[in-house]
């Protein structure tokens, strides 16, 4: 019980379409989630990224597509025939039932008998860490208790995929980070295919095993978390995960030239028109006096501001043609000894391996 | 006793800073609410307390005006009194049934569809409520009596052959109260049922309830707040009922209310009037209480899941 590692079923979605009146919410999405993944829906709000887990869950009706659950067709099937445990953003606990209740419950629709069913919801529980609770109102559980009941809940019946929406949204900042570790090493341990919707970008980049980044009811990108965080497609995901720098550049002969100075970048670069490159603050570094190291491109700025925050400074400079540029770096010694002032003349160094372009229009 | 003072004193400066002036300062916030209340309290105090008072004072005297309890006497002796409660009470426990079978399901439609829609439907339901309960007995008159529209349309049709006794009986009595206290089932219930978090109900189908199951085993339960203040309010006012009895039910159905209406403007007895309304509220107040502890229990049954 409760090891569905050898169950964990693959999803594929193709062509998923849904509009409500003339607003289409999601245009024609295709993904593939492997058996035992746990991918992220990440997107700001209004990107259709809850409205997708909804047609998975079977709550909303699609325009058009296909859902394949372990190559089974289930577009049309009723959500209480899908088999599928889902996390509600508010947990959505029967207030009228106990926690053993609550838990119990997708058990007593499937007629598990008595005795398994107490066994069940026992192992969940304790799976949760929630042991000894069974008898508690869900009034009297704490939110970081709710959440785990809801989990509990959302997996004891051994559901063929698990959906969560948002689930650590309402809990306060110092359990989120601890709820996340926990999920993440709880999905290790089951290993059941799970898709996740977030808006947060750090919570996606902790747990998933891949992110699909959702725009406008399109998916911008689908990778790693390593490879979307070092090697954003558009514009978009490098401005919704973490910081970027956006320089704009212009591509002449598949090279990039910002003003006058040819920049040299270690991925492809197109062929012409205008562009961005992109740069994370963190990878931006004070450059000494003693010129470009390693073919690095080197920017020449002043110092707008310094804001220190504790482990680390941030430093605003404008390049010279008015750009602006963020640089991010740890408080360490060395590097302390180096932080300018404002309105000092600083030269700012950009590794080739840093700096990715992308298209302009997005 | 003054060394007692002067510790307590010393004691209350031990405490810290400003402890007398704080207090002060909470005696007389405190007294200013309870200024601000006092025209609520004394309005409730002139028309609520002191009428009933009067009530239960009246009902102590006989015809004579000496102390007696020949009143409530009455009520043991006289068979027709026992009559009149019996039928109160089948006429409340049948109207606030029937309220609850056709206003569930139709209060379980409004809260299902779209808000927008849902008002347009409520105005079926609050515009009969806002129309005058005189008015719309007599409407029920011209509808079910002998020669009334329903039987006339019956028996054109050849479905019947003698018209159905529906008015100036105990039939008419309930058909006319139902319909007058529909609405006070369905607001309550609407609101409560409104109020169901539509994502309880989308848990229950992602865990393999189905529909019915759903329904029964999560919406139901959640519903039964507002059921339980619908009930309450149907039933109460189903035993105070004047207007409609009287007028379908044809002299024959003697409700409570008509029976304390003779007493105090036909006989003039004031005393075994005001009797029968201390008996019918003391009544009221009792089974409400019933009625509080049985949901109060199930309540914490539903509700606290032990």
């Amino acid at each position: 019980m409760l090891s569905t590692a050898q169950s964990a079923l693959p999803i594929s979605m193709r062509g998923i379409s849904k509009r409500y009146g003339s607003v289409a919410v999601l245009k024609d999405l295709d993904i593939d989630v492997a058996a035992g993944e746990f991918l992220t829906l990440l997107g700001p709000s209004g990107s259709g990224k809850t409205t997708l887990l909804m047609i998975l869950a079977g709550f909303v009706r699609a325009n058009a597509g296909s859902i394949r659950i372990g190559g089974d067709e289930v577009i049309t099937m009723p959500p209480h025939k899908r088999n599928i445990g889902m996390v509600f953003q508010n947990y959505a606990l029967f207030p009228h039932m106990n926690v053993f209740q609550n838990i119990g419950f997708p058990l007593k629709q499937r007629r598990v008998s008595k005795a398994e069913t107490a066994a069940r919801v026992e192992k969940a529980l304790e799976l949760v860490q929630l042991g000894g609770l069974a008898d508690r109102r869900v009034d009297q559980l704490s939110g970081g208790q709710r959440q785990r009941v809801a989990l509990a809940r959302a997996i004891v019946f051994e559901p063929r995929i698990v959906l969560m929406d948002e689930p650590l949204s309402a809990l306060d900042k110092g359990l989120r980070e601890h709820m996340q570790i926990e999920l993440r090493s709880l999905h290790r341990r089951l290993g059941m295919t799970t898709v996740y919707v977030t808006h947060d970008q750090r919570e996606a980049i902790t747990m998933s095993d891949r992110i699909a980044v959702m725009n406008n009811g399109r998916i911008e990108q689908l990778d790693q978390p390593e490879a979307l965080y070092a090697r954003p497609r558009t514009k978009f995901v490098a401005g919704f995960i973490g910081e970027s720098n956006f320089i704009p550049v212009e591509c002449r002969d598949g090279t990039a030239w910002y003003g006058g100075q040819r920049l040299q970048t270690a991925s492809a670069t197109p062929a012409t028109g205008q562009h961005w490159l992109i740069a994370r603050p963190e990878k931006v570094r004070l450059a000494g006096n003693a010129g470009a190291i390693n073919g690095a491109n080197v920017l020449a700025a002043t110092v707008r501001d310094v804001v220190y925050q504790g482990d680390s400074f941030l430093c605003y400079a404008t390049l010279t043609d008015g750009q602006q540029i963020a640089l991010r770096d740890y408080c360490r010694s060395d590097v302390l000894a180096l932080i300018p002032a404002a309105g000092e003349p600083i030269r700012l160094q950009i590794n080739p391996d840093d700096a990715t372009i992308v298209a302009a229009d997005s | 006793m003054t060394a007692q003072l002067a510790d307590t004193a010393s004691h209350i400066r031990a405490e810290g800073p400003n402890t007398e002036a704080l207090r002060t300062d909470a005696r007389r916030e405190a007294f200013s609410f309870l200024a601000l209340c006092s025209p609520g309290l004394i309005l409730v105090g002139l028309i609520i307390v002191l009428p009933i008072g009067w009530l239960f004072w009246l009902s102590l005297f006989d015809e004579t005006g000496a102390i007696s309890g020949a009143n409530y006497a009455r009520f043991f002796e006289q068979a027709s009194y026992v009559r009149t409660f019996i039928t109160t009470f089948k006429v409340a426990f049948l109207v606030t049934a029937l309220c609850v079978l056709i206003g569930y399901p139709v209060t379980y439609m409004l809260s299902q569809i779209p808000r927008r829609v849902a008002s347009i439907c409520m105005i079926f339901v609050i515009l009969p409520f806002w129309t005058s309960v005189l008015v719309r007995t007599y409407a029920w008159l011209v509808i079910l009596q002998r020669k009334g529209l329903v039987n006339t349309w019956l028996i054109d049709l050849g479905i019947i052959d003698q018209p159905l006794p529906l008015a100036h009986n105990f039939a008419g009595v309930i058909i006319g109260m139902t319909h007058i206290l529909l609405p006070f089932l369905v607001l309550p219930l609407y609101a409560s049922m409104r109020s169901i978090d539509s994502d309880y109900l989308r848990a229950g189908m992602n865990l393999g309830a189905g529909p019915t199951a759903t329904f029964w085993q999560i919406f139901f339960p959640l519903s039964l707040p507002g059921l339980a203040a619908g009930i309450v309010m149907v039933f109460v006012l189903c035993l105070g009922f004047f207007v409609t009895p009287a007028l379908m039910g044809g002299g024959k159905v003697i409700m409570w209310a008509m029976r304390m209406e003779q007493t105090t403007s036909l006989y003039s007895n004031w005393g075994a009037g005001s009797a029968l309304g201390v008996v019918l509220l003391a009544v009221t107040l009792g089974l409400l209480g019933l009625f509080q502890w049985l949901i109060g229990a199930r309540a914490t049954s539903v509700w606290g899941g032990k």
